[in-house]
């Protein structure tokens, strides 16, 4: 049976501590669970940091100039907002600013729903994007796992990658859908392109045929012609992201594409609004109709 | 051997120990080597006058970056140094006395400041950021207090190695600082902490910014921590006691001669550490000697900067 994104997580992890003489910081890891299965229930190479964030994420990127190719952990991306200036002021500028590396490999954890509200709702790698020499991923699958991990020991950048508790479970790889009549081209980042796949099918039955694009690299977003030719055919897009939707990632790359392709492209993300704890106040993903409905409403204006 | 408590006036009154003979110890500069008394001299000489120089070199337009001068503070990171070599070393924004003392390249410095690519951070960084990573100085991101964690991280990262961690009394009140130096303590990382306390945030006094000690609140942590002024002799000596006692703290009273960036002058220094430490050579019978070594760096300053403006204009 194929691993799941948490299984391959902890595989990639105990392997690094192994044989790449890799260390894993962060907080409450070895508490129940092992932050969801993801880190191996193992007392080497594995540094439980006390409650300080900001000085943790120092922590981790002295670790990183060292050449320990630190894997550190943020449970949750609220905690990002506190941990962002080590990430960014120093892992970040140090390959361009002082002339050597600072190769971090920031595992910040998005989750949502199962009333986490207002404090831990939350995906927030469009902030990071905002910043240069901080790539930026969302994988998904546990094959992109294993893709990003190798991308980060063949360079020598940090890397902010936005995981989800909604993948962890999950087994499948998701490739591009393409179909040579679609109306529309669906872009997916982090966990909307589950809702994304279930969108599509809703769709499809009802005479909506739609290409899917799934979006593992966010920064740096490269044009590919696997990413325009879909758009190019249908001449619509959506962007569906589950981060905020003002200023984030899924205005970035809708601007992208439109500029490139000259087609129309909305973005979808979060609501510009704080998410309640209680079920009908909850901001998270967009739902599988929020993006039904807004592909009808874009099709209906055409 | 154990650590005396340096606060006299407890944590109230911080300002109140300010003065160039706090903590001092008699016979502490007739003990030491007559090689490593000059030793210090000479770091302390080579900050000086390479930062005048800088000084004068922004005053014709020659250097354009902020500039954050370690003119009257030369005794901290000199004499750290001669106890200290081959250490991780992280200095602070005012960072050019750990950098030379701690034996960074001068011209790679100079070049930095003149903004050329030859310079330590290629003329990205400018004062701040100046390091020599091939000699273990590790860059400043600019921000205070940011080398802190990043200095507990190559400690953790590194075993077998020391670290040494300069900061201000400012960057002292960072949390993510304070938060350090507890994490320090409990893992007992091999972490030197010296505290450049100027009393000076900008220019806004420590008595007006918190009502404790740093070496209080270190001690708090369990590191073990001295309060003293920037005597080089003294600093030698509690340097040199401490290294087999890590993690640790020094805080260091010392006296900023200029603007917190640039070149004026907007406090009148309470003491000059290096008229002092002139005086105490002489006393000591070493004053040829120290005359002979100003001179000398006098002249390895001037032609330095001499050359690499050449260097500059010849581009």
């Amino acid at each position: 049976m194929e691993r799941t994104v948490a299984e391959t997580i902890r595989d990639i992890s105990r392997e690094h501590i192994a044989k790449h003489n890799g260390i894993l910081l962060g907080q409450c890891l070895t508490a129940v669970g092992w932050v969801q299965n993801t880190v191996p229930a193992q007392a080497e190479g594995i540094v439980e940091l006390p409650m300080t964030d900001v000085s943790g994420a120092g922590i981790a990127v002295g670790a990183a100039i060292m050449g320990r190719r630190p894997i550190f952990i943020i449970r949750f991306q609220s905690l990002l907002w506190l941990n962002a200036s080590p990430i960014v002021n120093h892992a970040a500028k140090a390959k361009s600013v002082f002339g050597y590396p600072a190769p971090v490999f920031v595992r910040a954890i998005g989750s949502e729903g199962d009333s986490t509200g207002p404090i831990h709702t939350n995906c927030f790698h469009s902030l990071f994007m905002h910043m240069p020499g901080l790539p930026v991923c969302a994988p998904m699958t546990p094959n992109e796992y294993v893709q990003i991990w190798n991308w980060y020991m063949t360079h020598d950048d940090p890397l902010l990658v936005s995981e989800h508790r909604r993948s962890y479970t999950s087994r499948q790889e998701m490739p591009d859908q393409v179909h040579h009549d679609a109306h529309i081209t669906i872009y997916a980042m982090s966990a909307a392109r589950f809702n994304a796949v279930e969108a599509v099918e809703v769709l499809g039955h009802r005479g909506v045929r739609c290409n899917l694009v799934h979006l593992l690299w966010l920064k740096p977003f490269d044009l590919t012609q696997r990413v325009m030719e879909p758009l190019k055919a249908s001449g619509h897009g959506i962007v569906v992201d589950s981060a905020y939707e003002i200023a984030g990632a899924s205005q970035s790359v809708a601007y992208e594409l439109m500029y490139a392709t000259g087609c129309p492209v909305k973005a979808v993300g979060q609501a510009d609004r704080s998410p309640g704890v209680a079920k009908r106040l909850e901001n998270g993903t967009p739902t599988t109709m929020r993006i039904v409905d807004t592909v009808e409403m874009m099709l209906r204006d055409v | 051997m154990s650590i005396e408590r340096g606060i006299a006036q407890g944590p109230q009154q911080p300002r109140m120990v300010r003065s160039p003979d706090w903590g001092m110890m008699e016979g502490l500069a007739e003990a030491c080597s007559p090689e490593r008394s000059l030793a210090m001299f000479r770091k302390m000489c080579l900050t000086r006058y390479f930062d005048l120089r800088v000084r004068q070199a922004q005053l014709d337009n020659d250097i354009e970056c902020l500039i954050y001068l370690s003119v009257g503070q030369e005794a901290v990171a000199a004499a750290v140094a001669v106890v200290m070599e081959g250490c991780y070393v992280l200095g602070q924004h005012r960072g050019h006395s750990v950098y030379l003392s701690f034996g960074g390249r001068p011209e790679r410095l100079a070049d930095e400041l003149l903004g050329m690519s030859t310079g330590c951070c290629g003329g990205m960084g400018g004062s701040p950021p100046s390091h020599d990573f091939e000699r273990k100085i590790v860059a400043h991101n600019g921000l205070i207090g940011d080398q802190v964690p990043v200095a507990a991280g190559i400690a953790l990262a590194a075993p077998g190695e020391r670290v040494i961690c300069f900061f201000g009394d400012g960057a002292a009140e960072e949390d993510y600082v304070l938060a350090t130096l507890g994490f320090v303590a409990t893992k007992k990382l091999p972490l030197l902490f010296v505290c450049e306390d100027n009393d000076l945030s900008v220019l806004t006094p420590t008595v007006e910014r918190r009502n404790w000690s740093v070496v209080d609140v270190a001690q708090g942590f369990g590191l073990n921590a001295v309060d003293i002024t920037d005597d080089p002799w003294l600093i030698e000596y509690w340097t040199t006691t401490l290294a087999d006692q890590l993690p640790a703290i020094i805080n260091i009273r010392t006296c900023r001669e200029f603007w917190h960036n640039g070149t004026g002058s907007d406090n009148n220094a309470e003491w000059s550490r290096f008229d002092l430490t002139k005086a105490k050579l002489t006393e000591i019978g070493l004053r040829d000697k120290a005359r002979a070594i100003e001179l000398e760096i006098k002249t390895f300053v001037e032609d330095l900067w001499n050359e690499r403006l050449q260097r500059r204009s010849a581009i």
